[in-house]
């Protein structure tokens, strides 16, 4: 895997006709004002201690859009600790400006999130100064839509949700008054001081789902344009690949995408776009100690280049990669390079598999060729099987259901908070879950048969290879640290090995320990290594977020390693116990 | 025989039948101990005989007049067989009615429902219930149903849903039940008659003498109705469609029922019920083949196109089949007042206008093709369905339900709107023909010939179907929702899935034909010069 990389990787070049051919001149001028209005937006935010939602309307009016605000409410299943929320209530304001040049049928869409304290007021601001640019052109052929979005995902969330009239997550949400049409693409913006050093692209959705490659293949072509500093996962790329420090920097980069992506959750708030088949990236402006500075009126001219291509679109972007991963912003790894990675590791299943078939199957026929001893023939039957799979997807079950039903109940009795109580709910859950199972078996059916293990490890082996496959189909990076420390415990678990061994290499690679080493290598690679103290802590919180990311957006991590991963992991569990 | 040797010989068979039941599809290896002598199996299979009669018996009105030859025993010995029977097999078979129902009333009652009744391979466009309801709602107004390219059922189905409509999950539950029933009943019967053929050709020393391990033993042979239902019942592949009410439960139930009475041997019923599922979706058409072989071997006909019996035989079939036919359109006709059903509902399904992905082969060639080649590669595509019947039907003329099976799979898998529905039906019939593992197991060890044992080959060819089967939803999500794949991905499944069915049905059919062959040739297959020959299925 590793070496799938710098001279093996392509790399990247525009698919898009629509947006290579033509040369667009930008022509943005006013940054400083843009900057002056993000300091009167940030003075009525302070005012009002909140999104000053009048004055947003009345500036988005003077600029000559059509004004529109939703308001919206949502309770969080558990209050959430990170953001110190729990009843959520806010309103988003957007201005449409109508395309002068065709129909309505299309739109384009810029957000920037109003969020708490100090942050992102450039962003409105550049949001708002571009608008009044963007007013006085003449070429726009789809309608574009300026978002300010508050509570960032959960605003952003109940905007889409209800422009594409669905409801996936029970949040309540006013209909939307003005609509533009269907969106092709969206950028969202957060910048948070006047001068900038470098700009990141963030590309990680919901679900690990990922843009268009275009749309980061028009970003680079812009910053290398304009002369930004540009980088991906807060990293520069380095022209020394084949020097090691340039090679282990490239890994270090993908790494970071890879966990990234693992973990399901939108890491900006264009994640949520990308569900509605919508290409979507945030756009995050990074100002460091460098020397070399940007101001906000080259930012700009970046954004109206970027819109202007995409107004030029005839189609969705649909032309380049879907499936890449990326160790720089020139450089990506296509689905083609590293399936066969993945491929290999499923072999391994699939053999074992087969191994065990062959197995099962010539015992008898060794006996009809001597003694036919029927009863050592005697098979494990369906029950034998049957009964550890129900009972661990049940487990499974429980840690799905229980942690948000019982909250209350550990409130009342245990000296916890909610947040605290729902985690510690997961963990003991998922504890007791190791010792249920080869109990009840065994009081079951008697002590199981060499025949019995064997069926049930087949059984378990081709769940996890067609559970794995399709992870990786929709997320690569997760199904891919599963699949490492997953195939590893399938190959080897019999009821033969060494048990307290096996037993705690069984539970080292557990997803629950996946989990935790993950959360330590992402510190890491961040450069922010933590104290086991600490990354117990954010190991914690990381649980919370998940099963917060499920109830509000729907993120499928916490669902499918409950209800999936985890009840599998447990049939091998099992069969170590099998006796 | 006294009764108590009865009940002991009884337990005993009971004793070795749980072994056999308890084990999964994986079939064990039963067999008679290779030195046991010939009159001793002989012994054994006549009793079974008696047994398997004796129970059918004590169902009211099943078997009767075949029993009441045999029953010059005494009574006691019906009563312990009746007792057993009823213990043994009618429990089981009800508990598994009661477990299969409330798995369909707990997910009609779930959220899952609406998915699964939005999923493409589960439902098909003639089948959706959506289409019913907007069929039925249509009717309602005083409009035709078929108006606007929506509703493609039968005008009989809507008529049963006109009535129906508020109890439409019970019906459909019912239809499942008695789908699985009538598999039930017919398994069994034809078990019996397959016994007595077997019984009747060891009598008269038929086969050669180091064939008896391809006998099959009673035990092996008295789970299997009950493993049918079962499979038919719990297949996901049958809830999911039941789940969904797609219309295909009601035709596999029809089907189910032409089955039962062909094998019962009532010509009437079984032309009626094939007439109903022709009328339902006209691929059944080719299972008139093997029912008029079925019933003609039944009736003691001589399947021979020189004897005018024959000829008889096949007028009279055709004319009840054709005539209830006729009967059927004419009364739909009646009860919508216009011919329009005939274009949308059969029109649509030969002509495939419908494009909408499936799990068949249709929907990528004809939306990837030029319109001029169209009608060209339609007529290639549908004789594809009705072309095996003629070569199948010389090759297995001896075997009609195995027949019948093949060709049930054959529609399933080359029918223009597939749903996997149609797939359980004949998914249901594999443990009928387990015993062909067996005998490809032992044939694999004992002779040792070149062909590859079909075993591990069934071995690839589920996993290959169960992976499909998670793959279907899987890439349709990342084509249609997320948008980063495109109907390659899900197309690339669908054939593989296609394949592997075909690979399945082909494996069973290499089998059977190697079976009856070494049934008659021997085990031992010499060539002239004395080497081993091998046997190459052309």
């Amino acid at each position: 895997m590793g070496l799938a990389f710098e001279p093996f990787t392509l790399r990247t070049y525009m698919s898009e006709n629509a947006m290579g051919s033509t040369m667009v001149e930008e022509r943005f001028p006013s940054g400083e004002r843009a900057l002056a209005t993000g300091k009167e937006f940030a003075a009525h935010k302070k005012k009002v201690g909140g999104m000053p939602v009048d004055w947003l309307v009345k500036t988005m009016q003077a600029r000559g859009l059509e004004v529109f605000t939703q308001s919206f409410s949502r309770t969080l299943p558990f209050p959430d600790e990170n953001k110190e929320r729990y009843i959520v209530k806010g309103t988003n304001v957007y201005g449409i400006l109508r395309a002068p040049r065709a129909p309505r049928t299309e739109a384009l869409v810029l957000s920037a999130p109003c969020s708490p304290g100090d942050n992102n007021n450039q962003a409105v601001g550049l949001l708002l100064g571009l608008a009044h640019y963007f007013r006085s052109q003449v070429f726009w052929a789809k309608d574009i839509i300026f978002l300010v979005n508050e509570h960032d995902l959960i605003g952003m969330q109940a905007w889409l949700e209800s422009y594409h009239h669905t409801n996936t997550t029970g949040m309540d949400w006013s209909p939307l008054q003005g609509r533009g049409g269907s969106i092709q693409a969206a950028l969202s913006l957060e910048l948070s001081s006047d001068v900038i050093t470098s700009l990141d692209i963030i590309l990680e959705g919901l679900n690990g789902q990922l843009p268009n490659l275009d749309l980061a293949n028009l970003f680079y072509a812009f910053c290398q344009k304009i002369g930004v500093l540009c980088t991906i996962q807060g990293r520069l790329q380095r022209n020394d690949w084949d020097s090691v420090s340039g090679y282990s920097h490239a890994v270090q980069t993908m790494m970071l995408m890879v966990m990234k992506q693992a973990s399901g959750r939108p890491w900006g708030d264009h994640g949520l776009f990308l569900r509605y088949h919508i290409e979507a990236a945030t756009i995050k402006g990074i100002n460091s100690f460098r020397q070399y500075k940007t101001d906000v009126t080259t930012v700009g001219r970046l954004l109206e280049g970027m819109f202007r291509k995409l107004n030029n679109l005839l189609e969705r972007l649909h032309q380049s990669y879907f499936f890449y991963l990326m160790p720089s912003l020139s450089h990506f790894v296509s689905i083609g390079y590293y399936m066969p990675a993945f491929g290999l590791l499923a072999v391994i299943l699939l053999l074992r598999a087969l191994d065990l078939w062959v197995q099962l199957v010539s015992p008898p026929a060794i006996a009809v060729d001597g003694v036919g001893d029927v009863a050592q023939q005697s098979s494990p039957g369906v029950l034998s099987v049957l009964t550890p799979l129900v009972i661990s997807h049940l487990t499974g079950a429980a840690l799905y259901i229980l942690p948000t039903r019982f909250q209350e109940i550990a409130v009342e009795h245990f000296p916890v908070s909610e947040t605290e109580a729902v985690v510690l709910t997961v963990i003991a859950v998922y504890t007791a879950g190791l010792a249920l199972p080869h109990n009840t078996h065994r009081l079951l059916s008697g002590e199981g048969t060499e025949q019995g293990w064997r069926v049930l490890k087949l059984v378990a082996v081709l769940y996890l290879a067609v559970l794995l496959g399709c992870t990786a189909l929709i997320n690569f990076s997760l199904g891919f640290i599963l699949a490492l420390t997953l195939v590893p415990v399938a190959a080897f678990v019999t009821p033969h090995v060494p048990k307290t061994l096996s037993a705690v290499v069984l539970v080292i690679l557990s997803p629950a320990f996946t989990l935790l080493f993950s959360v330590f290598f992402f510190q890491e690679l961040e450069e922010m290594p933590v104290s086991f103290q600490d990354g117990w802590l954010l190991y914690l919180s990381v649980i919370s977020q998940g099963i917060l990311d499920h109830h509000l957006y729907g993120s499928l991590v916490y669902p499918l390693i409950a209800l999936m991963v985890y009840p599998c992991w447990l049939l091998f569990w099992n069969i170590l116990f099998w006796k | 025989m006294s009764v108590e040797s009865t009940a002991m010989a009884f337990s005993t068979i009971t004793g070795s039948v749980s072994l056999v039941l308890s084990d999964a599809p994986v079939a064990i290896l039963y067999h008679f101990p290779v030195n046991q002598a010939h009159d001793g199996v002989l012994r054994t299979l006549d009793f079974i005989c008696d047994t398997v009669d004796t129970s059918s018996a004590s169902k009211p009105g099943k078997g009767k007049r075949k029993s009441s030859l045999k029953s010059h025993g005494n009574h006691s010995y019906f009563l312990s067989g009746g007792e057993s029977f009823l213990v043994k097999m009618v429990a089981p078979l009800s508990l598994l009615l009661i477990v299969a129902v409330t798995i369909r009333a707990a997910l009609y009652r779930s959220s899952l429902a609406e998915l699964i009744a939005e999923r493409v391979e589960v439902v098909s466009p003639i089948t959706a219930w959506k289409r019913v309801i907007e069929g039925l709602a249509l009717l309602d107004l005083g409009v035709s149903p078929y108006s606007g390219d929506v509703f493609h059922e039968t005008p009989l189905i809507i008529y049963l849903f006109h009535f129906l409509v508020d109890y439409a999950e019970i019906t459909f539950m019912l239809a499942d039940v008695i789908t699985a029933v009538a598999l039930y009943m017919a398994v069994k019967d034809f078990n019996k008659q397959v016994f007595r053929k077997q019984k009747f050709s060891v009598e008269a020393e038929r086969y050669p003498a180091d064939c008896l391990e391809l006998i099959r033993s009673p035990t092996e042979m008295f789970y299997i109705p009950l493993k049918v239902a079962m499979f038919y019942l719990l297949n996901p592949f049958t809830i999911l469609s039941c789940v969904a009410k797609s219309t295909c439960g009601l035709n596999n139930a029809v089907l189910s029922l032409f089955i039962l009475t062909t094998i019962k041997g009532n010509v009437l019923l079984s032309a009626i019920f094939l007439c109903l599922a022709t009328y339902q979706s006209i691929y059944p058409l080719t299972l008139c083949a093997p029912a008029m072989l079925y019933l003609m071997q039944h009736q003691y006909v001589p399947v021979n196109p020189r004897r005018a019996a024959f000829w008889w035989f096949l007028v009279q079939y055709l004319f009840m089949y054709l005539g209830s036919l006729f009967v059927i359109v004419c009364l739909s006709f009646f009860l919508l007042g216009s011919w329009d059903f005939l274009p949308s509902v059969y029109g649509f399904i030969l002509s495939v206008p419908d494009l909408t992905p499936n799990i068949g082969l249709f929907w990528y060639f004809f939306a990837e093709m030029f319109e001029h080649f169209r009608l060209f590669f339609l007529c290639v595509f549908q004789i594809n369905v009705f072309f095996y019947t003629v070569p199948l039907c010389i090759k297995l003329k001896d075997q009609p339900v195995f027949l019948m099976f093949m060709q049930l799979a054959v529609i399933s898998i080359f029918k223009s709107y597939p749903t996997v529905g149609d797939t359980a039906l004949y998914l249901a019939f594999l443990p009928v023909w387990s015993h062909l593992h067996r005998c490809e197991c032992l044939l694999h060890t004992w002779v040792r010939s070149g062909s590859t044992g079909s075993t591990g080959n069934i071995f690839l060819v589920s996993c290959v179907l169960l992976a499909c089967s998670a793959l279907f939803p899987v890439l349709w999500h990342l084509w249609i929702y997320a948008g980063s794949a495109n109907s390659n991905f899900y197309y690339a499944i669908t054939l593989l899935f296609n394949v592997a069915q075909i690979l399945l049905v082909s494996d069973y059919f290499y089998a059977f034909l190697r079976r009856e062959h070494h049934l008659t040739a021997g085990l031992y297959l010499k060539k002239k010069d004395g080497s081993e020959a091998t046997l190459v299925l052309k």
